[in-house]
């Protein structure tokens, strides 16, 4: 078992079934890049002294997650099918992007809030984190996700390339609306400008009232300084909303009583409809799940016991149940979720089947707090569109071939 | 637009209020803690770049069509093609579908700033605070007004003899501008 291509999962699976090691050796994925350099295997761990502590931990070699770029240069995908729980490690967080990441000096870091405001403030990262703070478990998705699932869909797709623009993480920084008390929000006052200090100097416009709600101006992430990629030194995050308003690196805010239009938020991020419109400010994630376990290129070795896992999310609260069917569609059954549940939130469900042979197509769906169950593909085809873009919280599928080959969508 | 623009603050301010009371983290906040510094006005300006719908932001300055049609040869056409259609970044130019707005039913047409863009102030703001990708926010605000007098003038929205400026540029209504709604899910069982 020390064979570095048997997966983490793998491994799982030995011990909840009572299937081979033998043929669990055809499970792998490939997953240690071939350049890993491997430290000197004693034959007996017992029998040699260990490392000493370090100053900076480092993942075993055995263990190779990595992100994948994507697109035009801009993205890069996280490996939503090798992560455990809820949490995803800040260094495999999602990244988008839209003109590189940018090193900004945290001495000289400066927010500016003015605008419809009594007293126009410069908040350096001293003075932010002064204010009384907060930390929650959030997830952040790419209104972008999953598009390669809606419209071309292929077979060779992993979890990883359909909806790997989401992650969740503990964010930790000030609520925005502590900071807009400190300046006094002028009354008349509905929407704000959000600026980045990025050389795309990205600006989002938002409705006051999320800053009322939970929006915060985020410094931490699983316990530690936001990554480069993910705001460095102060973004802006908003629990629930579309990733692109979550405006990073944030330098500026500007209090309104009408939206800007900026670029973002009118010739990209609008979803064009079937009815002959384009939505704007299409802020909510709805509820969403994609099973990430068996999924492509996973090939399952035997029929018998295997544990379906996956993440469930809603940008409009908690998930309420997550439904999987084993049979195309024809019968659902209630996942367990695992505690603890949380709202706008990454929530890990867990499926126990027992896969008698042959082919099937394996399914999930969420529902959240509101009611809101995850639409067919066709059902959210119908209602916005072939064409459209951004939001694509379809159910999604994995066809298990009789050899046990898996792949994604609904045909075999 | 206006009026749409109207229509989505009301549906915004209408989804939701109960401002301030979750602004305390602690019972016992003050009313404010005096963290930060008053901004300056150097402040403000050095950083105050947008640009509204109604022209607000606009610097002084003009540019025509042959002014950015030069601009552009030189700092654009490299990502975005001689003629603005040809990539490989974002094509800009194109009217295509001449009429409807079938973006939604049709991946086929290419959303443009002649077909899909519904603020023509919105390019100046984009072209300014983040254009040329490999040198953002180094032109000159008649740069700018030129070059958006280019890409209009591309687009068959503006004729060649216009001069862009900030009492022009907010008066000029772009194809799509009444294609716009704002977001109608609210959560529930209904697919939207």
């Amino acid at each position: 078992m020390a064979d570095a291509s048997i997966s983490r999962r793998t491994l799982l699976a030995s011990a909840a079934s009572a299937v081979g090691a033998h043929a669990l050796s055809r499970v792998g994925r490939a997953q240690v890049p071939a350049q890993a350099t491997h430290p000197v295997v004693p034959p007996d761990p017992t029998k040699v002294p260990g490392s000493p502590p370090s100053q900076l931990g480092q993942r075993s070699v055995f263990e190779q997650p990595r992100r994948i770029p994507i697109g035009n240069g801009h993205s890069s995908v996280a490996p939503i099918q090798d992560l455990y729980g809820i949490v995803t490690p800040a260094d495999l967080h999602f990244e988008r992007h839209h003109a590189g990441v940018p090193v900004i000096d945290p001495q000289r870091y400066k927010l500016l809030i003015h605008g419809m405001v009594e007293r126009p403030q410069v908040f350096d990262l001293d003075a932010l984190k002064r204010f009384p703070a907060v930390s929650r478990m959030h997830f952040l998705e790419c209104s972008g996700n999953g598009t390669p699932s809606y419209r071309g869909i292929r077979p060779n797709l992993s979890p990883q390339l359909i909806d790997g623009l989401t992650s969740t993480s503990e964010w930790s920084g000030v609520p925005l609306a502590v900071l807009f008390r400190e300046v006094g929000v002028k009354p008349g006052a509905t929407w704000f400008l959000a600026e980045g200090d990025d050389a795309a100097v990205m600006t989002r416009s938002i409705p006051i009232d999320k800053a009322w709600d939970d929006a915060l101006i985020a410094y931490g992430q699983n316990g530690e300084a936001l990554r480069p990629e993910q705001g460095y030194p102060a973004r802006l995050f908003l629990p629930g909303w579309e990733g692109n308003a979550n405006v990073k690196w944030i330098r500026r805010i500007e209090i309104a009583d009408r939206p800007f239009m900026t670029r973002e938020e009118t010739s990209k991020y609008s979803d064009p409809l079937a009815d002959g419109t384009a939505r704007l400010f299409s802020f909510v994630m709805d509820a969403k799940s994609i099973i990430t376990f068996p999924a492509y290129p996973v090939t399952l070795p035997d029929r018998g016991w295997w544990e379906i896992s996956g993440i469930a999310w809603s940008g409009r609260g908690r998930i309420t149940r997550v439904e999987v069917s084993t049979d195309g569609g024809k019968r659902w059954e209630a996942a367990e979720l695992q505690q603890p549940v949380l709202p706008k939130c990454h929530t890990r469900f867990r499926y126990l089947w027992n896969w008698p042979g042959g082919a099937t197509t394996l399914l999930s769906r969420a529902v959240d707090e509101t009611g809101y169950v995850q639409p067919t593909l066709e059902h959210l085809q119908t209602a916005r569109g072939l064409g459209t873009a951004y939001h694509f919280n379809h159910i999604r599928a994995w066809r298990v071939q009789s050899d046990g080959a898996v792949t994604f969508g609904l045909e075999g | 637009m206006r009026g749409t623009v109207a229509r989505l603050v009301l549906a915004l301010v209408a989804a939701g209020c109960g401002r301030g009371d979750r602004a305390a983290v602690h019972t016992g906040s003050p009313a404010r803690f005096g963290f930060g510094r008053a901004a300056t006005t150097a402040d403000v300006s050095a950083w105050d770049i947008d640009v509204t719908p109604d022209g607000t932001g606009l610097p002084p300055g003009k540019g025509t069509v042959p002014q950015g049609a030069a601009i552009y040869a030189r700092k654009c056409a490299a990502c975005h093609g001689p003629t603005g259609t040809e990539g490989p970044s974002d094509r800009l130019v194109g009217r295509e579908p001449r009429e409807g707005f079938p973006f939604g039913r049709d991946p086929r047409f290419v959303r443009t700033v002649g077909n899909y863009w519904p603020y023509a102030t919105t390019l100046y703001d984009y072209v300014n605070r983040a254009m040329p990708f490999d040198k953002p926010g180094s032109l000159t605000p008649d740069e700018v007004y030129g070059l958006v007098a280019f890409l209009l003038w591309r687009n068959e929205i503006v004729a060649d003899t216009t001069v862009i400026n900030a009492h022009t540029l907010p008066q000029v209504v772009m194809p799509a501008h009444d294609r716009f709604v704002p977001d109608n899910r609210r959560g529930g069982p209904e697919i939207h």
